[in-house]
C-alpha cells in the first residue's frame, strides 16, 4: 500500500517543460469556502518563518489541551466548555462572512500541514495525531453552524465521492418505521427526521453502542448521526495521509530505522542537504508535559524504607490500600480466586508497593487455595512472571515487565463483566453497593458518603477516592500540616493507586521514621 | 488461554521442528509409512473436482499432482497397511485421550485435514490466506508454539502427527509468511492482515446464575444456556450484519465458538471487531454493580427480536430448570433487580411465609401482587421494563468479547480433542441447535473402537473389495455426521468465494464510499 501511494518521480510531473515556466500556478492562494476542512489539499503558498513556527505552535497548544481532556477523562460537554476558550486564543475559526475568517481559515490549513509532517516520523506520533485532529474536527464540527455545516457536507459529496444513500419515505421507512424508531429513538423537535443507509462497517462507533438498525449489513442512520460518518471518514482519510507523508518524512530510508530507535536523534541524521533547507520542524514531544508524568511519577516513587512486604503481611498492609485494591483482596480471600484481568491489576499493584517476584508467586500460590501446585505453575506463574518482566520477549524484559495501573488507565478501560472484579469501585459499583462497602471499610461518617454520591454522580471517581483518603487520614494529615513536614506536592491529588498507599503507609508510620520518604 | 499475554514462542521451537519446506509432491513417495491411512485426507475431488477443472494456470497441475499422489497412496499401499501396520497405530482399547498413541492415530486416520485447509483457503489451490496462516501448538509437555505455517494440508497434517500436539488454535493471515517473520527488516511489515470473525461463550460467565452444576462440568440443562445464545447470536450476524457462512463449533467441554467466516468479516479491522462485540454485548458490570441490564427504551430491535427467542427458554428452562430465586437469598437477589420498594416488601412478605416457593411462582407472584394495588406507587411501566432486563440478564448471551475484538487472537480449531473431556470439537449444525447434546459428542477413543468395529463387521464380505477401500476411516465412524456438515459448509463458502473474485473482476472497483 505504501509503495503505491508513493508517486514514481517519472510521472510526477506530466508538464512539457518547455511550457512550464509559463504554466499557471496550481494553487497558489486557495479559497477557503468553509471554516471545516478535510486537509486534502497541502498547502502551496509562501509563509514567513515566523508564521510557520508560530502557526504550529499554536496548534500544538490546542492539541496538547485537548489531549489533556481525554486524561482526566472529561464529558464531550466539559471538553466542549473548556476548549472554547483557549481555541478562540489560538486558533479562532470565524463564520465566513467574518472578515478575518480568510486568514483563520488559511493559519488552521497551513498549521495542520506542518504537524502533520512533524508527527508522521513515528507509528505512535501518527497515531496519537490522527486521534486528536479527529477530536479537533469533531469538536468543531459540533460547534459550527447549522448552515454552514450543511453546506460543507454537501461539498464532501460532490468533491470526494462522499455521498448518502437517503433511504426512500414511501417504501422504507413506511415498512420499517417502528424499528427505526426504535433503534434511533425520536427526532427531537426542530429535527428532520430521516435516515441515510450504508454499510455498517461505515459508522463502527454507532453499531457498537446500538444506535443504528441493522439490516443485512446496511445500517440506517439517522441525519443526525451524519457528524459520526463524516467524523470517521476524516479519521479514516488522516490516517491514510499520515503514512504518506511518513513517506515523505525528511529522513532517508535508511536512517530510518536509527530514528525509530531514538527519537531525539531525528535531526543528526538528516542528510545536511535537506537541513540546510527546511526550517526546524517544532519537535511534538516538549509542550505535551501530562503525558510523562505518570512515569515520572513512578520513577519517583522511592519506597519507604519501614516497608518489607511479603506474602504473609499482605493481609496486614491491605488496610492502606485504595478502595479498588481492597475489593480485589477481599474477593481473593473470599473466592480464593480472581479473573484474569483483577490478578493483573493486583500483581501489578502488588510490584509497586515492592513486593518481589518470589514473594508474589507465593502470595498467590497461597490464596489460590483450592488449585493443585500443577494447575497452578501451569496456568498462572507465567503471567505473573511476565508482568514482573521476568519472562516474554526482549522489550518486556527490558522495561522489567508492566508499568502498575493508574487510576486513568483503571478509569477509562472497558467496565468489568459478570464475575470480574477489576476496575474502579467508584466507578463500577452501584452507589449503595459502594456506600455499603465504604462502610465495611471504615468509612461511617454521614458527610463523607454523602459528598462520595455526590462525586460518584457526577462521575468524578477520583475526587471521591481522595476524599475518602482524607477521611481516612483526617488526624494525620492535619498534624503533618501544622507541624509543616510535608509540603503541599506531598498532598496532592491521588491519581494511583500505589500512591494512595504510600502516602498512606507514610501517614501511619509517621513517627517511626521521622521523614516522609520522598 | 483465552485474552491475555500470549507466551512467547519458546526457545525451543527451531530446534523442535524439522525444516519443513514446500515438497508435497515426494511426500508419499519417500515415505509410504507416513501415508498408509491418509483416508482422512483424501477427498478433495468431489467438493471441487470441478471448479478444479475449470481454473486454469500452472496452480492446476500442482494440485491435480497432489491429487494424483493421494489416490495413489491411499489404494495401493493403504492395502498393507491394513494388515501390516495395525498395532502400530491402535492404541490399547481403554487408552484415553491422554495417550500419546490415540492422538497420533486421531490425527492419521480422523481428522478431516483436507476439508479445513479448504475451508482456510478459500479455493481449492494453495494460496496466501492457507499459507500465510498461523498455526500455534500446544505440545504434550504444555510448551506452546507460535507462527507455525503451512503451505499444504499435507504439511499440516505431517506436522501433527510429527509434534502430536495436544490441541492446535488457528490465527491470522499474516502479510508475510509467519515463519519468516524474524527475518524482516521492519516489524511492521509482518502483521495479521485477516481472520475469520470469532465468537467464544463459555459457561463459567454463567456460574453465578446457573444452579445446576459449576466450574467445568455440565449437563443438558445448562446446556440451554450456550443454546439460547448461539439462537440470539447467529440470528443477529445473519440478519443483522448479513453474514451467511457462519460456523458454530462444539469447544469440546462447556461453551461454544463461531467462525463467521464470510469475506467481509474476515477483512474486518480491529475497530470493526470491537463494534460487532459492542452490538452484541449486553451484560455489563461486575457483581456488584447491580442490574446488568442498563438499555433505553424502547428495546433496540436486535434486543427486541433476541427477547422474543428468549422468552420462552426463560419460562421453562431458567424458572422450571434452573430455579434460580429457591432460596431466600437468591430471592433477595431478584429483588434488589426490582424498582418499587413497596412492592418488593410485600413479595417478601409472601416469600417469608413460604421460603422455598419455586422459582416460576415467584416470578408470577410479582405481576399477581401488582395487579392486586399493593403499591400504590407502582409505575407499571418501570415494573415491565425491570422484568424485561430480568429475563435479559438470565438468557442474554454472556461472550468472551475480548476474543472477538482482536484480529489476531487465536482460536482452537475445529475437530481438535479437548484434552480434559476427549471429545472432539465437532461443529453444530445451527438448524438442530436444540438437538445437539454436548455428551453425546463421541470421544476420540470411541471414534477409534467404531474403526475396528467396522472393520469387524465390513470384513467377512471380500466381494466389495474395491469400495471397501475408497471408504475413509471418518466415515466409519460417528464423526461422518459432523464431517459431513462440515464438508457442506466448506463448499457453500468456496462457491461464494469463487462468485465473488468473478464479480470483483466484472464490476472492476465501481463501489466507493
Amino acid at each position: 500500500m505504501l509503495a503505491s501511494s508513493r508517486i514514481d518521480p517519472k510521472r510526477r510531473n506530466n508538464l512539457d517543460h518547455r511550457k512550464r515556466q509559463f504554466a499557471q500556478p496550481q494553487w497558489q492562494q486557495q479559497k477557503y469556502e468553509y471554516g471545516l476542512n478535510f486537509y486534502v489539499l497541502p498547502p502551496t503558498a509562501e509563509i514567513t518563518l515566523e508564521e510557520f513556527e508560530e502557526w504550529a505552535i499554536a496548534r500544538l497548544k490546542v492539541l496538547s489541551e485537548l489531549e489533556s481532556c481525554t486524561f482526566r477523562n472529561r464529558t464531550l460537554e466539559e471538553t466542549t466548555n473548556y476548549m472554547t476558550p483557549i481555541l478562540q486564543k489560538h486558533m479562532p475559526l470565524n463564520p465566513s462572512r467574518s472578515s478575518t475568517a480568510q486568514d483563520e481559515r488559511k493559519k488552521d490549513h497551513y498549521s495542520h500541514f506542518i504537524l502533520r509532517l512533524a508527527f508522521s516520523a513515528t507509528e505512535d506520533l501518527r497515531r496519537r495525531f490522527s486521534r486528536l485532529e479527529t477530536m479537533l474536527f469533531r469538536l468543531r464540527y459540533k460547534e459550527e453552524d447549522a448552515r454552514e455545516r450543511k453546506n460543507f457536507v454537501d461539498s464532501l459529496g460532490a468533491t470526494m465521492g462522499m455521498s448518502w444513500e437517503k433511504v426512500s419515505e414511501e417504501e422504507e421507512v413506511q415498512e420499517l418505521g417502528a424499528d427505526l424508531r426504535a433503534a434511533t429513538g425520536y427526532a427531537k423537535k426542530g429535527e428532520d427526521e430521516g435516515w441515510f443507509k450504508v454499510d455498517w462497517e461505515k459508522v463502527p462507533e454507532l453499531v457498537e453502542s446500538r444506535r443504528v438498525l441493522l439490516k443485512r449489513g446496511k445500517a440506517y442512520v439517522p441525519v443526525r448521526e451524519q457528524q459520526s460518518l463524516v467524523v470517521a471518514e476524516f479519521g479514516r482519510r488522516l490516517d491514510a495521509a499520515l503514512e504518506v507523508s511518513w513517506f515523505f518524512y525528511p529522513v532517508s530510508l535508511d536512517d530510518r530505522d536509527v530514528m525509530l530507535m531514538a527519537p531525539g536523534t531525528a535531526y543528526s541524521t538528516r542528510p545536511p542537504s535537506t537541513r540546510r533547507r527546511r526550517p526546524p520542524l517544532p519537535h511534538p514531544r516538549p509542550p505535551f508535559p501530562i503525558l510523562h508524568r505518570p512515569r515520572s511519577n513512578l520513577r519517583r516513587r522511592v519506597l519507604p524504607s519501614g516497608l518489607a512486604p511479603t506474602h504473609q503481611n499482605i493481609d496486614a498492609l491491605s488496610q492502606h490500600f485504595p478502595l479498588c485494591m481492597q475489593h480485589l483482596h477481599r474477593t481473593l480471600r473470599q473466592n480464593s480466586h480472581l479473573k484474569h484481568y483483577g490478578r493483573l491489576q493486583y500483581t501489578l499493584f502488588l510490584k509497586g508497593i515492592g513486593l518481589s517476584l518470589e514473594e508474589c508467586i507465593l502470595f498467590w500460590r497461597r490464596s489460590f487455595k483450592l488449585m493443585t501446585d500443577e494447575k497452578f505453575t501451569k496456568e498462572y506463574k507465567y503471567n505473573i512472571r511476565h508482568a514482573y518482566g521476568d519472562v516474554g520477549g526482549d522489550a518486556n524484559r527490558r522495561g522489567r515487565g508492566y508499568t502498575p495501573y493508574s487510576c486513568q488507565k483503571l478509569l477509562t478501560e472497558a467496565l468489568p463483566g459478570p464475575g470480574q472484579t477489576h476496575g474502579c469501585p467508584y466507578r463500577t459499583f452501584t452507589v449503595d453497593n459502594l456506600a455499603a462497602m465504604l462502610q465495611q471499610t471504615g468509612v461511617s461518617d454521614r458527610e463523607t458518603l454523602k459528598c462520595v454520591r455526590e462525586d460518584v454522580a457526577r462521575q468524578r471517581y477520583h475526587i471521591a477516592c481522595n476524599r475518602v483518603f482524607e477521611y481516612a487520614h483526617k488526624t494525620e494529615i492535619k498534624e503533618v500540616k501544622n507541624k509543616g513536614v510535608w509540603g503541599e506536592a506531598e498532598l496532592d491529588t491521588i491519581l494511583h493507586p500505589n500512591t494512595y498507599f504510600k502516602r498512606s503507609f507514610l501517614l501511619k508510620h509517621l513517627g517511626e521514621e521521622g521523614h516522609s520518604g520522598e | 488461554m483465552p485474552h491475555s499475554i500470549s507466551p512467547e514462542p519458546s526457545p525451543q521451537e527451531d530446534s523442535i521442528l524439522p525444516d519443513a519446506p514446500a515438497r508435497p509432491l515426494e511426500d508419499g513417495l519417500d515415505n509410504p509409512s507416513e501415508e498408509e491411512s491418509s483416508a482422512g485426507t483424501q477427498t478433495i475431488t468431489d467438493v471441487s473436482a470441478d471448479a478444479v477443472s475449470k481454473e486454469s494456470g500452472n496452480l492446476e497441475d500442482i494440485f491435480d499432482d497432489d491429487d494424483e499422489d493421494d489416490e495413489f497412496s491411499s489404494s495401493t499401499p493403504q492395502a498393507s497397511s491394513q494388515t501390516g501396520s495395525q498395532d502400530t497405530i491402535k492404541p490399547a482399547p481403554n487408552a484415553s485421550s491422554s495417550d500419546p498413541e490415540v492422538m497420533k492415530a486421531f490425527y492419521q486416520r480422523l481428522f478431516p485435514f483436507r476439508y479445513l485447509f479448504q475451508w482456510l483457503n478459500h479455493s481449492p489451490s494453495p494460496t496466501n490466506d492457507f499459507g500465510h496462516r498461523e498455526f500455534a501448538f500446544t505440545l504434550r509437555n504444555d510448551a506452546y508454539l507460535r507462527y507455525q505455517s503451512f503451505p499444504t494440508a499435507d504439511l499440516l497434517r505431517k506436522q501433527c502427527i510429527q509434534l502430536n500436539p495436544s490441541r492446535f488454535e488457528i490465527g491470522p493471515v499474516y502479510s508475510t509468511n509467519p515463519r519468516e517473520r524474524k527475518t524482516l527488516r521492519r516489524a511492521t511489515a509482518f502483521r495479521p492482515i485477516s481472520k475469520e470473525l470469532v465468537f467464544d461463550i463459555d459457561m463459567t460467565d454463567y456460574d453465578e446464575i446457573r444452579t445446576c452444576c459449576t466450574g467445568a462440568s455440565i449437563c443438558s440443562r445448562c446446556w440451554t444456556f450456550i443454546t439460547m445464545a448461539i439462537k440470539v447470536v447467529d440470528a443477529a450476524l445473519r440478519d443483522d450484519f448479513g453474514f451467511r457462512h457462519i460456523l458454530w463449533v462444539y469447544s469440546g467441554r462447556r461453551g461454544a465458538h463461531a467462525w463467521v467466516c464470510d469475506r467481509r468479516a474476515r477483512d474486518m479491522d480491529d475497530v470493526k471487531r470491537r463494534a460487532v462485540a459492542g452490538y452484541l454485548e449486553l451484560l455489563k458490570g461486575g457483581d456488584k454493580s447491580g442490574k446488568k441490564v442498563n438499555v433505553k427504551r424502547p428495546l433496540h430491535p436486535h434486543l427486541e427480536r433476541s427477547l422474543g427467542l428468549l422468552r420462552e427458554h426463560f419460562q421453562a428452562d431458567i424458572l422450571c430448570e434452573q430455579d434460580p430465586w429457591a432460596s431466600p437469598e437468591k430471592a433477595a437477589r431478584l429483588l434488589e433487580l426490582l424498582p418499587d420498594k413497596e412492592l418488593n416488601k410485600s413479595l417478601q412478605k409472601k416469600w417469608d411465609s413460604a421460603p422455598l416457593r419455586p422459582s416460576s411462582q415467584k416470578w408470577a407472584d410479582i405481576d399477581a401482587l401488582a395487579a392486586t394495588g399493593a403499591s400504590e406507587s407502582l409505575d407499571t411501566k418501570a415494573l415491565r421494563d425491570a422484568k424485561q432486563g430480568i429475563v435479559l440478564e438470565y438468557t442474554y448471551p454472556r461472550l468472551d468479547a475480548e476474543v472477538s475484538k482482536k484480529l489476531n487472537h487465536l482460536l482452537k480449531s475445529p475437530f481438535c480433542v479437548h484434552p480434559a473431556t476427549g471429545r472432539v470439537c465437532v461443529p453444530i449444525d445451527t438448524r438442530k441447535v436444540e438437538e445437539f447434546d454436548p455428551l453425546g459428542v463421541p470421544t476420540v477413543t470411541e471414534l477409534l473402537a467404531e474403526i475396528d468395529e467396522w472393520a469387524r463387521t465390513h470384513s467377512n464380505g471380500e466381494e466389495g473389495d474395491d469400495e471397501k477401500k475408497k471408504v475413509q476411516d471418518w466415515e466409519k465412524t460417528s464423526l461422518k455426521p459432523y464431517v459431513e456438515y462440515f464438508r457442506t459448509f466448506v463448499a457453500g463458502l468456496l462457491k461464494d468465494e469463487k462468485g465473488a473474485v468473478k464479480r470483483e473482476r466484472e464490476d472492476g472497483e465501481s463501489m466507493e464510499f
